[in-house]
């Protein structure tokens, strides 16, 4: 563990700051607030953490329809993420893209998708982007298990090889794609996918935030150092199902409780930095409270905010017309 | 201004614009070719050898031959454009479209709408469509009007080398996604073309003829149909108007209403296949705002509903004609 204190703070505040802003979005989709759909990172956020502490506001980061917290991990404001799936005006796209579109270009946050696979092309776009103007930035595309079956993401680690791109593809395997396990529908696995187009790839522990920091850390200097895109195969667990309403009947309720108990990454992180002593339990705590109370005031500002009004529907479709 | 022909009115423009700012680049599968071979590295240039000269003058990290791979090319571009970059994609042939309309019309045309007004996402995208070159069902098509349907896209599509430099200018420099269409049996097509850069705006159609008869209104390679057919049957004192619609999207809705007036007879001649085509558009467009200034029904000249056929014989019958259009004319005047 060579983070500092500092960096070790942030990384349980960004943790926890997904967590209740999931859990917050859990109890009010079931109470009728929310409209839409949500699909929700609860279980994940070691994996969106440790990959974006390794990232500044100019590297960019691709997400998925599961992308509340890599929203949150770069940065992203958690009032104006919350707003947004109310679908209110001030929500961080004005209300116009929701849960599954949320983006902030100055953070390099370049998009939630709502179709599977649609990031990784994008992402080498903006490696691209970075290759040519040598602004020595970094380009990070999240994927699922789902996708990494996507013909996009094959002609995007194909293109991103050959062209020597500063991508890194970290596909996030939460064991199932909507109701389908991935032991099921992964040919062969995801780490030798990603080696037979001459990626850097390697199989991380997506529990352990330490774990995923260090894997990161290195991919983001092998890009870098003109060293070529890396795929990680984060390996971890969703907490809820593939979306808010689902019944997860697929899934036995043994294993929900060991992801629970056993799987996740909060009380990994906690364990760990409080029996090393590099952190205090009352710390911990205070910062808690703390993310507690701003997404409690995110829901409740959320609630009063204003819709957007007939004028917004027409505008924002093209830059001149 | 001198005689050029339409591929090097393109080759032009990009050229051009390469040259005035960084940070245009083009990518796609072989738009230099020879890349990772010990011959040629500006082999094709394009299968139509469009963008040939491109790579000795700027170099492959700025002409990108990629792999056969659509979906990673066009989103590989949209993401660039996303971030910085002003890039032309190529997509061959817009056939292609099937394997890579995810990254257009879900992606690209979408961003700035999603993200409420946040992005700017200056893509174009050149695709040559268009039947008569004998390449059968996968190679032949249209289909602008699908992504005409599209909001949040924008959709070009010239009928000479003039427009055509003027036009592809204009949509490298616009700060929205653009569809470039140019159909393949046009590039060997002459006409006046200032060496010069200069732009010509979206949305702004172009009357080719002036008329007080029969409208006809087309775009791309049908427009020159339409100016030779107008040019013809002035020996039997008929005038047509022809409106060349230079875009789809955005479409000048008063140079159509204009024609309308002027003429109250529309022939709309449409390469596209018939359902759901720009013909239908057009004419949905003149029956809901100026159907009390028709003469006549509004006549469309599309192809059959088929898919484009390989025989020549076949394919002749399939495409519009100038004696499609000439009975046309005869009957909507009788």
């Amino acid at each position: 563990m060579q983070l500092n204190r500092e960096e070790l703070i942030k990384a349980y505040q960004g943790m926890c700051r997904i967590r209740e802003f999931e859990d917050a979005v859990h109890e009010e989709f079931a109470s009728g607030a929310l409209p839409g759909f949500v699909h929700l990172y609860a279980g994940e956020e070691a994996s969106a953490m440790g990959i974006c502490l390794n990232l500044n506001d100019q590297d960019t980061i691709a997400s998925t329809h599961r992308g509340h917290g890599h929203c949150i991990a770069k940065g992203c404001d958690s009032k104006g993420m919350m707003k947004e799936l109310f679908g209110k005006k001030d929500g961080i796209c004005g209300g116009k893209g929701g849960s599954m579109h949320i983006a902030d270009l100055t953070k390099g946050m370049l998009g939630a998708n709502g179709i599977v696979g649609g990031g990784p092309p994008l992402t080498c776009g903006a490696a691209l982007t970075f290759k040519t103007k040598k602004t020595g930035n970094v380009a990070v595309c999240f994927l699922g298990d789902g996708a990494s079956n996507q013909g996009t993401t094959a002609e995007s680690i194909n293109m991103a090889s050959i062209l020597k791109l500063p991508a890194i593809f970290v596909v996030e395997d939460n064991g199932y794609a909507e109701a389908t396990s991935s032991d099921y529908s992964v040919g062969g696995n995801i780490v030798d996918r990603g080696k037979a187009y001459g990626l850097h790839a390697e199989k991380v522990d997506g529990t352990d935030f330490f774990a995923v920091h260090q894997a990161a850390k290195e991919a983001v200097e092998r890009a870098k150092n003109n060293e070529g895109p890396t795929l990680l195969h984060v390996k971890l667990s969703r907490v809820y199902g593939h979306y808010e309403g689902d019944a997860i009947t697929y899934r036995l309720d043994e294993e929900t409780k060991d992801i629970k108990d056993n799987k996740d990454p909060i009380k990994i992180f906690k364990r760990k930095v409080t029996e090393s002593g590099l952190l205090e339990e009352s710390q911990l705590e205070e910062i808690e409270k703390s993310i507690k109370k701003e997404i409690e005031e995110a829901v409740s500002e959320s609630k009063e905010a204003k819709y957007p009004v007939e004028s917004d529907l027409l505008t924002d479709v093209y830059v001149k017309y | 201004m001198s005689k050029k022909t339409f591929r090097e009115s393109i080759n032009e423009a990009i050229k051009q614009e390469m040259r005035r700012d960084e940070n245009v680049i083009v990518l796609g599968e072989d738009v230099a070719g020879g890349a990772g071979t010990k011959g040629d590295q500006d082999a094709w240039g394009g299968p139509m050898a469009v963008t040939k000269g491109l790579a000795p003058e700027f170099g492959r990290e700025r002409v990108i031959d990629t792999p056969i791979t659509e979906s990673a090319i066009i989103g590989t571009a949209a993401g660039a454009a996303l971030t910085g970059l002003r890039p032309i994609a190529d997509l061959m042939f817009v056939d292609f479209m099937g394997v890579c309309f995810d990254q257009i019309f879900n992606q690209a045309g979408k961003f700035r709408y999603m993200f409420g007004g946040k992005a700017v996402t200056p893509l174009t995208i050149r695709t040559m469509y268009g039947g008569g070159l004998r390449a059968a069902s996968q190679h032949s098509q249209c289909l602008y009007p699908i992504f005409t349907h599209i909001p949040g896209l924008k959709v070009v599509i010239p009928s000479n080398p003039y427009d055509a430099k003027g036009l592809f200018v204009q949509a490298v420099r616009d700060d929205d996604p653009v569809v470039f269409f140019e159909h393949k049996m046009m590039y060997d097509d002459e006409g006046e073309v200032p060496d010069e850069l200069y732009t010509i705006p979206f949305g702004e159609a172009n009357f080719t003829r002036e008329g007080k008869d029969v409208a006809l209104i087309s775009m791309g390679r049908t427009v020159n149909l339409c100016n030779q057919v107008a040019d013809e049957v002035k020996k039997d004192n008929i005038s047509c108007s022809v409106l060349d619609l230079r875009t789809l999207s955005p479409l000048d809705e008063d140079s159509i209403l204009e024609a309308v007036d002027e003429t109250g007879r529309v022939i709309i001649v449409d390469e596209s296949s018939p359902r759901c085509n720009v013909a239908t558009d057009i004419s949905a467009l003149i029956s809901d705002k100026a159907f009390s200034s028709l003469k006549a029904p509004i006549k469309m000249i599309t192809p059959p509903h088929t898919p484009v056929p390989f025989s020549p014989a076949l394919e002749d019958l399939y495409l519009p004609s100038a004696d499609n259009i000439k009975k046309t004319i005869s009957n909507i005047l009788n």
